[in-house]
């Protein structure tokens, strides 16, 4: 038997305390990403916020300093340049302005192709999206997010009890409001994308969660321990391997994703990657003791 | 215990070839005809072979008013024809208007006549004033809901009929909630004319000029009551200058593009241009006769969406049912004007909200690194797996063989399209689909831990396991339904393959592994295992 982690007896709810004040500090950074993002603040995809992203190839390196000038010259002065090393490739992002829904790709490409005439450059893909879409589509997300949650509060509420299903959703809450915080603080794009990866990211934290959960359940049923906290303890030990193991297993595929997707998948596969992380601690570190602190250190059994 | 091995065994032979052979036609066409073209296949989405991506409203209001002012014009005509003189017309509210009638009790005969002859409006007496009367019309409530509904319905009709002549296979224009159409061209590399060929309205209208009217009082606003000031704007070929010519025309189009038969492109040699000929149906080739004829050496004004093409003198009669538009087009705006006069102008005018445009080289090499990334996360996970369950590790990958199998054959079965986000969806189902196999195994060892016999062990680790991973997968099951409940385009692609890889994952996990196990015991009760 090859094992990574043997007969573990580590004491994670006398450590709570911190993992609160930490787990604490993650979900104000969300909180202050999220009022970012409604103050238009964040770096939001334009899928979000609308707008016009421009992707394109040169032949030779690009002269930022010279794009950035002709963007200027026409009016789109505050345009986010996004250069890619190496490949020549450039990716051009020009916020929507007020109502107005004109599409800006044409004139910028045919600006560049006119003045870079020594440099041709293969247009690769243009994504223009007015901002009443672009506010759909954000409030689509929220709710989509939202339905999860109760949904899933529904469900683990009828297959252990509502303070579970309850410490459940908190715990997928602390990773979306965690992720959206360390994106926020990275200065990363947050698009539709990085929404499919928050879900995705819910989903998997809450198998994490549902596997110790089963195993307290279990354990509270064997009277194994005297207290509420020591069978956390001696269940979160138990399942440890398994979701060290498991824990690796997705992270050796997000990371496969992340250095060998390519551009287009790249934030997507690292918010998936700090996902995984934040996922695997919020199981054990905010699932858990909420739980304990809930329903008090009685043992009393889970109705099943 | 044999009889349930067999019945199991069966039941993965049979699926696994059935799968092989709905997953193949995707993979290759090197396949006989008839299988390849029977079974359903997985698309490739926009992002993976470039195409364009439009999402449009439909200006509902527009196609309102643009009725109610066809209304106007009809009941108009029909007073006229009765003797009932009509001194005017306004728009009056969103879906109404109001016709001025000189005084003395034309007003009432007014209002009986259109009740009898147009039958989806209410009419009522307006304003009376000593110096006349109105009378206003207003679309009926059902009728107003037919205009509603209709408006997207016959815009995705008239799209869908300017694209198909383009040939793009699996081209989808559908209509999205009760304003939007979604048009979809997988391989379609030019945007701009794409939008154009959609977004166009094609309204063409045949008005007389009005000679009479001075061009410089309609500029200051001076216009007389049944008059417009129109512009024609041509643009110079060589120097790229744009100019524009006003002209006042009669408000009345004397005839419309919808009593147009058909639409060809033709090349004038003196001027180099292409021009677009149209020719009538019976009922237009009738009216076009009669015009002409009634309005020889008049000009009239041919519009294309508000702006004039062109407005040649009419020199004699034209009985034929033929026109000519001239405008200075090159060949391929030529064709496509025919294209867009054939399928009939956009009962509303519709505004691109979102445009996605993707290289057909960008889509090649995303699908590289994207399928790279896959097959080499999956080979570190499969290594994984064996480094560290040993035989049992063996076991989990080839259930996993089997996962990524029915992965493909699912989604070939429901003919979804693979995007980028899904093969990401792909690539996370299989670093989850272990999981079931982790949490089984980890399971097992605690048993064989206990000193229980090994094929105890395993029964024991199952049967403990199956309630977590239950559990585990349909939360996983909720949030991915969810998303795809609300999520757009790829986003839904990458909700389809989650789902699918999770209640796969159930059925692979539980069954496809259990059983190789079994099979071992059935043998010889296994004295150790390599776990």
């Amino acid at each position: 038997m090859r094992e990574l982690i043997k007969n573990t007896n580590i004491d994670f709810m006398g450590i709570k305390k911190y993992a609160f004040i930490f787990s604490g500090a993650l979900v104000l950074l969300g909180l202050i990403g999220t009022v970012q993002i409604y103050r238009g603040h964040a770096n939001l995809g334009i899928d979000l916020a609308g707008g016009t992203s421009i992707q394109m190839r040169f032949q030779k390196p690009i002269e930022m300093d010279k794009v950035r000038a002709l963007l200027t010259g026409m009016g789109h002065g505050e345009a986010n340049l996004q250069g890619v090393p190496g490949e020549n490739i450039l990716i051009i992002k020009v916020g929507a302005k007020g109502k107005e829904e004109k599409m800006v790709s044409e004139q910028v490409i045919a600006l560049l192709k006119e003045k870079l005439p020594d440099n041709p450059v293969t247009v690769e893909s243009i994504a223009e999206i007015g901002p009443a879409i672009g506010k759909k589509l954000r409030s689509d997300a929220i709710l989509a997010l939202a339905v999860s949650a109760i949904a899933i509060i529904v469900y683990l509420a009828w297959r252990f009890e509502f303070k579970f299903g309850v410490a459940a959703a908190v715990a997928t809450f602390h990773d979306v409001a965690a992720l959206t915080g360390i994106f926020f603080l990275l200065g990363k794009e947050m698009d539709l994308l990085f929404i499919t990866a928050l879900l995705t990211i819910g989903g998997y934290s809450l198998t994490d969660t549902v596997v110790v959960f089963d195993r307290i359940r279990e354990n509270i049923r064997l009277r194994k321990k005297p207290t509420f906290s020591e069978t956390i303890n001696l269940s979160v030990n138990e399942v440890l391997s398994r979701t060290v193991v498991t824990s690796l297993t997705v992270f050796l595929t997000c990371v496969a994703l992340l250095f060998l997707g390519g551009i287009v998948l790249r934030e997507f596969a690292l918010a998936l990657t700090i996902g995984v992380v934040v996922g695997t601690y919020s199981s054990i570190f905010v699932a858990s003791p909420i739980v304990a602190i809930w329903r008090g250190e009685k043992m009393v059994e889970v109705k099943r | 215990m044999w009889k349930s091995i067999r019945w199991r065994t069966t039941l993965i032979a049979v699926l696994t070839a059935l799968s092989i052979a709905v997953v193949l036609p995707s993979l290759t066409d090197n396949l006989p005809e008839t299988w390849r073209k029977k079974t359903p296949k997985i698309h490739l989405g926009l992002d993976l072979q470039g195409g364009v991506f439009l999402r449009l409203a439909v200006e509902i209001d527009k196609a309102i008013e643009n009725a109610t002012l066809r209304y106007a014009d009809e009941a108009r005509a029909i007073c006229r024809e009765k003797g009932i003189p009509v001194l005017g017309s306004q728009k009056d509210g969103a879906d109404g208007f109001a016709l001025k009638l000189p005084p003395g009790d034309f007003a009432g005969r007014a209002i009986a006549l259109l009740k009898e002859e147009m039958g989806s409006l209410d009419f009522s007496l307006g304003e009376v004033r000593p110096d006349g009367a109105s009378v206003t019309g207003r679309m009926k409530p059902a009728e107003v809901q037919s205009i509603r509904a209709n408006a997207v319905t016959q815009g995705v009709d008239t799209i869908r009929n300017r694209i198909d002549p383009e040939g793009v296979r699996e081209a989808q224009v559908i209509p999205e909630g009760e304003d939007r159409i979604v048009i979809q061209l997988p391989g379609f590399k030019e945007q701009q004319r794409a939008i154009a060929l959609v977004s166009q309205v094609a309204l063409l209208e045949f008005k007389l000029v009005d000679d009479g009217a001075s061009v410089d009082e309609a500029m200051k606003g001076n216009l007389p009551e049944d008059d417009q000031l129109l512009y024609q704007i041509t643009t110079d070929r060589q120097t790229g200058k744009i100019s524009k010519s006003p002209m006042v025309v009669k408000k009345r189009a004397l005839l419309t593009g919808d009593k147009i038969k058909a639409a060809k492109v033709q090349f004038e040699s003196r001027q180099g241009g292409a021009a677009v000929s149209v020719s009538f149906d019976a009922q237009g080739t009738k009216d076009f006769d009669r015009i002409t004829a009634e309005n020889v050496k008049r000009r009239l004004a041919i519009i294309l969406d508000g702006t004039i093409k062109s407005a040649p003198v009419i020199n004699e009669r034209i009985s034929g049912g033929e026109a000519q538009i001239t405008g200075n087009f090159t060949a391929e705006e030529a064709s496509d004007l025919a294209t867009v006069l054939r399928s009939g102008s956009l009962r509303a005018p519709v505004k691109v909200i979102q445009n996605v445009t993707v290289g057909p080289s960008l889509g090649q090499d995303s699908i590289q690194k994207g399928i790279r990334a896959g097959v080499i996360g999956a080979l570190l996970v499969v290594l994984f797996m064996v480094f560290y369950y040993r035989f049992a590790g063996l076991v989990a990958d080839f259930a996993l063989v089997f996962n990524i199998l029915f992965l493909l054959a699912g989604m070939a079965l429901l003919e979804a399209t693979l995007t980028l986000p899904g093969i990401a969806g792909v690539i996370l189902a299989i670093g989850m689909a272990v999981d079931s196999n982790v949490l089984i195994f980890e399971r097992i060892r605690e048993e064989l831990r206990t000193k229980k016999p090994v094929r105890a062990s395993i029964d024991a680790g199952y049967d403990k396991a199956f309630w977590t991973v239950v559990d585990s997968h349909v939360t996983t099951l909720i949030t991915a339904m969810i998303l795809f409940q609300f999520g757009t385009g790829p986003i839904k692609g990458f909700a389809v393959t989650l789902s699918m890889g999770v209640a796969i994952n159930l059925f692979t996990a539980l069954v496809c592994t259990k059983v190789v196990f079994d099979y071992l015991n059935a043998k010889r009760p296994m004295q150790a295992l390599s776990i």
